[in-house]
């Protein structure tokens, strides 16, 4: 084992360099705020012959994931960045990427979605790519940044799943945001990730294939229930990849993490780095006496149901804090825990809060109020609002 | 390049009767030989030709969407060359005109800007004939389509045909030539020199559609030669994007009369006589300008 190299990098870099790790082949492009420091590393990266690739400087997002299903269909290991408009742009081939069954990686800068426009936090936009058959992966830090990302290459191309993977990092907050991070060495990362050969072929003259059918009702609905299938079979390609990488490289991964669960009562479950403030929260009502845990979601799709359950159990209520909103409905990971209940006789008090939108800043007093408000629907059975916002001027509102 | 001619377009694919765009495809191939790789665009092409489980096509091919085939073909063509494989390969990007002259013409701008060593072949037929003859940019002054329909306020398409080919040649491009399937020498002629080419070459290629022009389907190579020899439709090629010095690779001695060509296609039955005057009269100045 190469020793791991100590830098202090922004969440931009920390993915930059997590992909170089896993020397792609084909970058196709397009800058964004706040990812654009992407692919300016990655072109340095090429430009000073660091790494062995090419940069394809397409015209747009949607060109940009173009390039990325023609380059690995033709057996090229592939990665782009992109965040909120950019990803909204791509939507169409985010879903031809995965029903060709082409891994590749993605990372995001979670930014919010226009009308108005804002170039902040939240995670509308790869929430509104959920049900695109991509996997998805949420960074706490910048850490988890880069090691995300080498993970998403590993599990993205085992022959069990060959699925397209993005890795959110959260807009400015991680993008922007220097952190100290732990750099495996090339050689152990050339170790955990073999070279990548697609297993049910490529674009290649020897051997002629038509990619991207016509699929009529006779079998279209196939076709998706096998990447149904796939991407169901990636829960056990996770856990084990999670699993090597701990012991390669000494750092825990798992698709939903508890913390202070084992007696509490109530919970709050986040998702990406809003988690690190919940847990000052935590520590804090903890020391009060209150009986609460947290979970981070690391996993978002495939989502991660039977885990979040296992940690629930016994649990009373949980706040579930969606940095996102389906209007007229719900968050997104709220909408997910609430359908994992559905058919079970036991299950906690689920309450929805909305916060953190277009980068609005999340207190740890934010935090204690959700507890509070959970709590009090737990006591008193009154359970409140379907969706409650959290945080919000109401001067603004008026 | 092969040196002899392969059947890589197989038969028994599902284009209607008649129909230009199977025998563009099949005679290009046979140019561009089994060392190919091809994209192409949803639309007619792809629903004849890759209705799954069978295939029509004898080289590897993908079709991913619409407005795309030129940014796919770029993606293929930077991994063939970082993974080692571009060198005797060609990469053909096929797409429609709607693929080509509208949803896609983004695309085609950025593969033809960054220099790719790609062949983007338009195979034109006028309008959105897959969806049902919706107009498109690409569609004829005067042409009836479904949503460009001839009435009494209307003499259907109002706007002349964008000019695609002289748009593409105006990216300084190394090759870029028109062709039809009336005039297969050439056309194979041009492919050749396209595929040759070290760098973006486009070629427009004139492909009638008898289900949306409304024409016999045995009608298909002599309405596109009439397109040439009334100069409706003219033949040519520019090196280096230089369309002032283009060279028309096919001049008809003596140019039919416009009438010739619009007649046998209901699509431009409604016509008066006033009209097709207009259209004569702009076909007369455009083929001053190219010489002939």
């Amino acid at each position: 084992m190469g020793e791991q190299k100590s830098m202090t990098i922004k969440g931009n870099m920390a993915t930059a360099m997590g992909a170089k790790l896993c020397r792609p082949n084909v970058i196709p492009a397009y800058p964004i705020t706040p990812s654009t420091l992407f692919p300016e590393k990655m072109s340095e990266f090429v430009a000073d012959g660091e790494l062995d690739a090419s940069m394809i400087n397409v015209e747009s997002e949607h060109s940009a994931m173009s390039a990325c299903i023609g380059a690995a269909a033709t057996g090229a290991r592939v990665c782009t960045a992109s965040a909120s408009q950019g990803v909204a742009l791509m939507h169409e081939m985010l879903f031809i990427a995965s029903g060709m069954r082409l891994p590749m990686v993605m990372a995001v800068g979670n930014r919010a979605l226009s009308a108005p426009i804002n170039i902040w936090c939240d995670h509308q936009d790869t929430v509104a790519s959920k049900d695109s058959g991509w996997l998805q992966f949420y960074a706490e830090n910048n850490q988890e940044g880069l090691d995300l990302m080498i993970n998403a290459f590993r599990i993205g191309e085992d022959k069990r799943v060959l699925l397209p993977v993005m890795v959110g990092i959260d807009a400015f907050v991680l993008t922007h945001t220097i952190e100290g991070v732990d750099v495996p060495a090339q050689e152990d990362v050339d170790d955990f990730l073999p070279p990548y050969e697609p297993p049910h072929g490529k674009l290649d003259p020897k051997e002629p294939a038509t990619f991207g059918s016509f699929g009529t009702p006779e079998y279209y609905q196939e076709f998706k229930q096998a990447q149904v299938e796939a991407i169901e079979g990636s829960r056990d390609v996770i856990d084990e990849v999670f699993d090597e990488y701990e012991e390669k490289f000494g750092r825990e991964y798992n698709k939903a993490t508890p913390y202070y669960c084992d007696d509490a009562e109530i919970v709050l479950i986040t998702m990406g780095s809003m988690t690190g403030t919940a847990r000052e929260a935590v520590k804090k009502l903890r020391k009060e006496g209150k009986k609460v845990g947290l979970i981070k979601l690391t996993v978002f799709r495939p989502f991660p149901s039977p885990e979040l359950k296992e940690i629930l159990s016994g649990v009373k209520g949980v706040a579930v804090i969606d940095r996102n909103i389906s209007p007229g409905a719900y968050g997104a990971m709220y909408s997910d825990l609430a359908a994992a209940y559905t058919n079970e006789k036991e299950k906690p008090i689920l309450k929805n809060f909305i916060t953190g939108l277009g980068g609005r800043e999340i207190f740890v007093k934010n935090f204690e109020e959700m507890y509070e408000m959970t709590k009090k629907a737990v006591d008193t059975g009154n359970l409140g609002k379907p969706v409650e916002w959290i945080n919000v001027n109401e001067d603004v509102l008026r | 390049m092969a040196e002899e001619e392969l059947e890589l377009f197989a038969s028994g694919h599902r284009a209607c009767a008649g129909c230009g765009e199977g025998t563009a495809v099949r005679q290009i191939l046979k140019v561009a030989g089994p060392d190919t790789i091809a994209t192409i665009c949803t639309g007619c092409l792809e629903v004849i030709s890759t209705g799954y489980p069978e295939t029509a096509w004898e080289i590897p091919i993908i079709h991913a969407a619409f407005e795309n085939s030129a940014s796919v073909a770029s993606g293929v063509e930077v991994a063939l060359k970082e993974l080692g494989k571009k060198e005797g390969v060609n990469v053909i990007a096929f797409g429609g005109d709607g693929g080509t002259f509208d949803i896609g013409f983004q695309a085609l701008s950025g593969m033809l800007e960054r220099g790719h060593n790609i062949t983007y072949v338009c195979l034109d037929n006028e309008a959105y004939m897959n969806t049902g003859i919706q107009r498109c940019s690409s569609t004829p002054y005067g042409a009836s389509t479904t949503t460009s329909p001839a009435g009494k306020l209307s003499i259907g398409e109002h706007r002349p045909k964008k000019p695609i080919a002289a748009i593409c040649a105006a990216h300084g491009i190394p090759y870029t030539a028109t062709a039809s399937i009336s005039h297969i020498p050439d056309l194979k002629k041009k492919v050749k020199k396209a595929i040759e080419t070290d760098g973006p070459a486009f070629l427009h290629v004139f492909s009638p559609c008898p289900t949306g022009w409304r024409h016999g389907s045995d009608d298909t190579i002599s309405i596109a030669r009439l397109a040439v020899e009334t100069g409706v439709f003219v033949l040519w090629e520019a090196e280096d994007g230089d369309i002032c010095n283009l060279n028309v690779t096919v001049k008809p001695k003596k140019r039919k009369p416009v009438e010739e060509y619009l007649r046998p296609q209901r699509r431009f039955r409604h016509l008066s006589e006033e009209d097709i005057e207009v259209i004569q009269k702009e076909v007369d100045e455009k083929c001053e300008k190219y010489g002939f």
